[in-house]
């Protein structure tokens, strides 16, 4: 479900205009405050969410994570390195939350050589899978990626 | 000119009790409009109606006297020195613009009441407070219409496209405009173009403060209970249900979430500015 703004507490700072891959959050053309101008195209992606240094944009989580109602609310913490969410239910009794560093990789880093990889055989053709994709998701060889089997740690300049 | 009172020469052509009931009347519809704004909007039906929800998830209980400290901190922080704007440029810029507006009205309203006339000389300070505050205003205010503005900023328009939400900055950058070019031109002794310049001043002051309803005019009202209403979710832990700020550096916080030291170590560093790094101009 698509992303709101609470309205007093966004002070028309333009940040979520500037991240919103979808170019759907805009201007209020009555108040200079933000909105969300075409919720149907909002894909949750929470960049808006995270960007806004005032916490003032809020999504209706779905409810395959927890029954409708609920306030799924996150913090990107870019000067402490780390991602804060907090999910708590309707009732109040289930209140959960996650605090994990942000792993974000320097722009322009991820971007795969496909160059150099050779052409998919029919066979690869011919299979259910991407093209690739046993090796990029690793399924063929250890386990799922992580830091540590890239070989890479964090470091200080968090990028986006 | 920055020293002559323009409302004691302008006494000659029109009478005081005008110009002393113009201000009352526009006063009287800086309120009207924002009861109005008030009502249509259920603003204060909305801050009653969320704190209520807020209490509801505190964790602990803010006494009054801590009440108390919070409005002051909220008077001298984000009232006085508008430290709710994240970005400096917007934070100068408003500052300059509304001590800018505080000065040009309130030195409006002692020359007209208190020295409307010649007969009653204007100490020089008042004038030329009355002149610094406008061309505060100007440079405040058209630093943020020509680059600060997030139409302009952020979304790429150019600085002419005019919306509603203009409405409030253009009529008051042209009221003190105006203002300045009227006391320019009445201290050069040029008439005819002074009194286009002062019917131009009343016809933008006039858009302003009967504006009130139709423009942004009423967030000097309900911003600072927006900010005072965010401290107090922050002292009774409820903070609109968004995670806890934690110490990475905490023992408990590193049990609990082991990540943190598994990837950041015991004492995490200090990461950069992330996104703050560059302006959010890449329309």
């Amino acid at each position: 479900m698509p992303t709101f703004v609470y309205m007093t507490r966004c002070d028309g700072c333009g940040q979520c205009v500037d991240i919103c891959p979808s170019d759907i959050m805009h201007i209020d053309k009555s108040l200079r405050r933000a909105y969300n101008i075409e919720p149907n195209m909002c894909w949750e992606c929470y960049s808006c969410v995270k960007a806004c240094p005032h916490h003032a944009i809020d999504v209706r989580g779905y409810a395959d994570f927890a029954p409708l109602g609920h306030s799924v609310r996150v913090v990107r913490d870019e000067e402490k390195g780390t991602i804060a969410w907090r999910i708590k239910f309707r009732n109040g009794k289930k209140d959960m939350e996650l605090l994990a560093p942000i792993t974000t990789k320097p722009w322009g880093t991820c971007i795969p050589q496909l160059a150099g990889e050779s052409a998919p055989s029919s066979d690869m053709v011919n299979s259910e899978l991407l093209y690739n994709e046993p090796k990029y998701v690793r399924m063929d060889e250890g386990g799922l990626h992580t830091l540590e089997s890239n070989g890479l740690e964090i470091k200080e300049g968090v990028y986006y | 000119m920055l020293t002559i009172n323009p409302f004691a020469e302008l006494s000659a052509n029109i009478p005081v009790y005008a110009m002393q009931a113009y201000v009352v009347v526009m006063f009287l519809f800086v309120i009207g409009g924002t009861v109005l704004d008030m009502l249509h909007k259920k603003s204060a039906q909305y801050f009653f109606e969320n704190a209520k929800k807020a209490e509801k998830s505190a964790k602990r209980t803010v006494s009054g006297g801590e009440k108390t400290s919070l409005a002051i901190s909220t008077l001298t922080s984000e009232v006085l020195t508008s430290s709710e704007f994240n970005n400096q440029k917007r934070r100068i810029s408003h500052l300059f613009t509304m001590y800018g507006f505080i000065l040009f009205v309130a030195t409006t309203a002692i020359m007209i009441f208190a020295y409307p006339t010649a007969a009653t000389p204007t100490p020089s300070i008042i004038p030329l407070l009355w002149h610094v505050g406008a061309l505060s205003l100007c440079f405040g205010g058209y630093w943020f219409w020509f680059s600060i503005r997030v139409d302009v900023n952020s979304e790429g328009k150019k600085w002419y496209k005019l919306d509603r939400a203009d409405l409030f900055i253009v009529s008051l950058l042209l009221t003190c405009t105006f203002a300045l070019i009227w006391s320019a031109l009445q201290s050069a002794g040029v008439s005819g173009w002074s009194t286009l310049a002062f019917v131009l001043f009343i016809l933008s002051s006039t858009v302003l403060f009967v504006g009130v309803y139709f423009s942004k005019f009423a967030h000097m009202f309900f911003k600072p209970a927006a900010a005072y209403q965010k401290k107090i979710t922050r002292a009774d832990g409820s903070r609109e249900n968004l995670p806890v700020d934690f110490d990475l550096t905490d023992p408990a916080v590193q049990a609990k979430f082991p990540d943190i030291p598994e990837y950041m170590g015991d004492n995490p560093p200090y990461m950069g500015l992330g996104i703050k790094r560059e302006s959010p101009n890449h329309y």
